[in-house]
């Protein structure tokens, strides 16, 4: 680091690379053609890419909390669940199921407010068995509630008048679009100056504290776009499987999904719960019919890549930091000049 | 009358939860390592029990004798071949690991056993009772259950007070390097400490496999009501851990007096408070070693 200090006066400070450049480039051009993906690949192909993004919308959330924020949630299954009873709450309201979503989302970020207070007070391992409890605490209420189905469930009956291939596809539109806003508020959180905050309070809390960082507000703030994420999830999980049941809405297996894909992705970075999601789909399709050796495969794959990937496989790819989609941090480059000064990122 | 009932065998049941949590406890205690795969841990104890039982026959209780040095065993071994590993790669790898060996624990017991509840037939003692009062009886197994809780932590408590390796577990919780400075072999000293953990929720996990079915699942509630009778309690105190099990216990029967289908929930709903109002646990720690 202090050789970097003393460079020439001609390198420069920049935070995109080419190679950051053409990878948003792909990202966009990949995202454009998704939208017509209904049209190009016909009904099955759309409705794996919904679980796909469903997927990537959960390990996104997840990977906020947990790889930006340091909050390694065991919970985040409360949100899931509770935004798709919100959507089904909200539609027995008579608002349109579609509509629902957005609400549904929002719902799901205002009650982690009070759960933020409550989980905050625990720390590291026991915050994660903490988020555990408050999920537990969710599920159980809901399967209380008379109207909502009980512990038995209820189905979404409000799409049932639209042709089935229709509805899909408008489904699958919502799991692309809520994934682009998801990625899109992921990149410009992270650029801003919050973003600047939570890595510093991520690597070292106390020192971040020093710094003039509101800790505990900017953690809030992460925890609570986190859950609204992850509610997108739920959102979208209810209007692909059109009903609902407390043990699976809740299920502690979506919190077993989310930290797969984000480890094996890389944790703590844009790129990981894209990657982690790929590879978490396709183990799925291919796995699916091991029953449960397939989440004993998953478990045993998760504690390798922690002991001996950390940083997972984008970590792996992109070690320096300069093929980022989102370039985040900022890197001191050489002028032409001063070749001596290797391209490094500064983290 | 209903309610005197409730919360004795609410006491009783803490016993339970007090056993389960004490490794938890001193796990966290002595290297800050939450092991979420405790509960499953003691599931799996569970079934190692009715393997023996099914092969070598006789009363499950035999079994303890079996079970509980395997665990210590395990749980020696555990510590020193990845759960140090885990401790090296940061504050996060030690969650991660841990719910990755839940995860294990839990679907392999689901490959091998089938997801159905089990239960270890334990005769007559699962049903023979003592009467205390006209309407109040306990059985005989809960009444044994909860003075093995009291004696595993007055036993634990002992051993952590007096012997020369519990003063190396206490010197390790209170600080990590000062203790390896002074000649404590940290490594030994985590992995004792995990075969203790290990040990006793083989206790707990045989003594819930006798008092109610369980199935691969059970692990997670166990988990749970584990870490909320540590936190009920309050952190780094094994009186306090006793003492939240026992709140634990009688709060999840009372729940289930005023409506079966409530008794986890007010339990929860306990420990939301406890965290909310009095987040230092019921019995605050004067000193976190003093365990």
């Amino acid at each position: 680091m202090t050789s970097l200090v003393n460079v020439s006066k001609s390198a420069i400070v920049t935070r995109g690379s080419r190679g950051s450049r053409v990878a948003f480039g792909i990202g966009a051009a990949v995202a454009f053609l998704l939208f017509f993906a209904p049209t190009i690949f016909g009904n099955s192909v759309t409705n794996n890419l919904t679980q796909f993004f469903i997927l990537l919308i959960m390990a996104i959330g997840w990977n906020l909390a947990a790889g930006y924020g340091g909050m390694v949630s065991i919970g985040h299954q409360a949100f899931i669940g509770f935004a798709s009873y919100a959507v089904l709450d909200l539609s027995i309201h008579g608002i349109l199921a579609w509509y629902c979503v957005p609400l549904a989302i929002i719902l799901a970020g205002l009650v982690s407010i009070p759960v933020s207070f409550l989980a905050f007070r625990l720390r590291g391992g026991y915050f994660a068995i903490g988020t555990w409890v408050i999920a537990q605490v969710f599920q159980l209420v809901i399967a209380q509630q008379s109207n909502l189905g009980g512990g038995a469930g209820a189905s979404l009956n409000d799409l049932n008048n639209l042709n089935p291939i229709t509805r899909d596809n408008i489904t699958y539109w919502f799991a692309l679009g809520l994934t682009l806003v998801a990625l899109g508020v992921t990149g410009l959180l992270l650029r801003s100056k919050v973003g600047m905050a939570l890595v510093a309070v991520r690597d070292e809390e106390f020192s971040a504290a020093a710094t003039g960082v509101n800790v505990v507000r900017t953690k809030r703030l992460v925890f609570v776009l986190s859950a609204a994420i992850c509610g997108g999830a739920g959102s979208l999980l209810i209007l692909s499987n059109l009903e609902v049941q407390p043990d699976s809405s809740f299920s502690i297996q979506y919190s077993a999904f989310m930290i797969f894909m984000v480890l094996v992705g890389g944790i703590g970075s844009f790129e990981g719960p894209i990657i982690g999601a790929i590879i978490f789909f396709a183990l799925q399709q291919s796995l699916a019919s091991y029953g449960a050796w397939y989440l004993v495969i998953l478990g045993a794959f998760a504690i390798a890549v922690t002991l001996w990937l950390p940083r997972g496989i984008w970590g792996a790819i992109d070690p320096h930091h300069r093929r980022s989609i989102v370039p985040l941090r900022y890197r001191l480059r050489a002028s032409k000049d001063d070749l001596s000064i290797s391209d490094r990122a500064i983290d | 009358m209903i309610w005197t009932n409730a919360v004795v065998q609410g006491l009783l049941l803490g016993g339970l939860y007090a056993i389960f949590a004490c490794g938890l406890s001193l796990m966290f205690g002595v290297m800050r390592l939450v092991n979420l795969a405790h509960g499953d841990l003691g599931v799996l104890g569970a079934y190692f029990s009715i393997i023996l039982v099914e092969h070598l026959g006789g009363n499950p209780l035999w079994t303890f004798a079996a079970v509980i040095p395997v665990a210590a065993f395990v749980g020696y071994f555990l510590q020193r071949f990845l759960l140090d590993h885990a401790l090296n790669g940061g504050e996060l790898s030690p969650i991660l690991v841990t719910f990755g060996i839940s995860i294990i624990i839990e679907n392999l017991l689901q490959q091998t056993f089938g997801a159905n509840d089990q239960s270890l037939n334990i005769g007559s003692l699962s049903y023979q009772s003592w009467k205390i009062t006209s309407d109040i009886y306990v059985g005989r197994l809960n009444v044994i259950i909860f003075v093995a809780a009291v004696l595993v932590i007055v036993g634990l408590q002992f051993f952590l007070s007096k012997s020369r390796t519990g003063l190396a577990l206490r010197a390790t919780a209170d600080n990590r390097r000062a203790a390896s400075l002074s000649g404590i072999n940290p490594k030994r000293t985590r992995a004792v400490a995990t075969a203790i953990a290990l040990a006793t929720v083989a206790v707990g996990g045989l003594f819930l496999a006798m008092r109610t079915s369980f199935s691969p699942t059970s692990g997670t509630s166990d988990l749970l009501f584990a870490f909320e009778a540590v936190i009920i309690g309050g952190l780094g105190n094994l009186w306090g851990t006793l003492i939240g099990g026992l709140v634990l216990g009688v709060a999840q029967t009372i729940g289930s007096q005023i409506n079966p289908a409530d008794g986890i929930l007010i339990g929860d709903l306990v420990f939301l408070a406890v965290l909310a109002f009095r987040p230092q646990g019921l019995i605050a720690s004067r000193n976190l070693a003093n365990r």
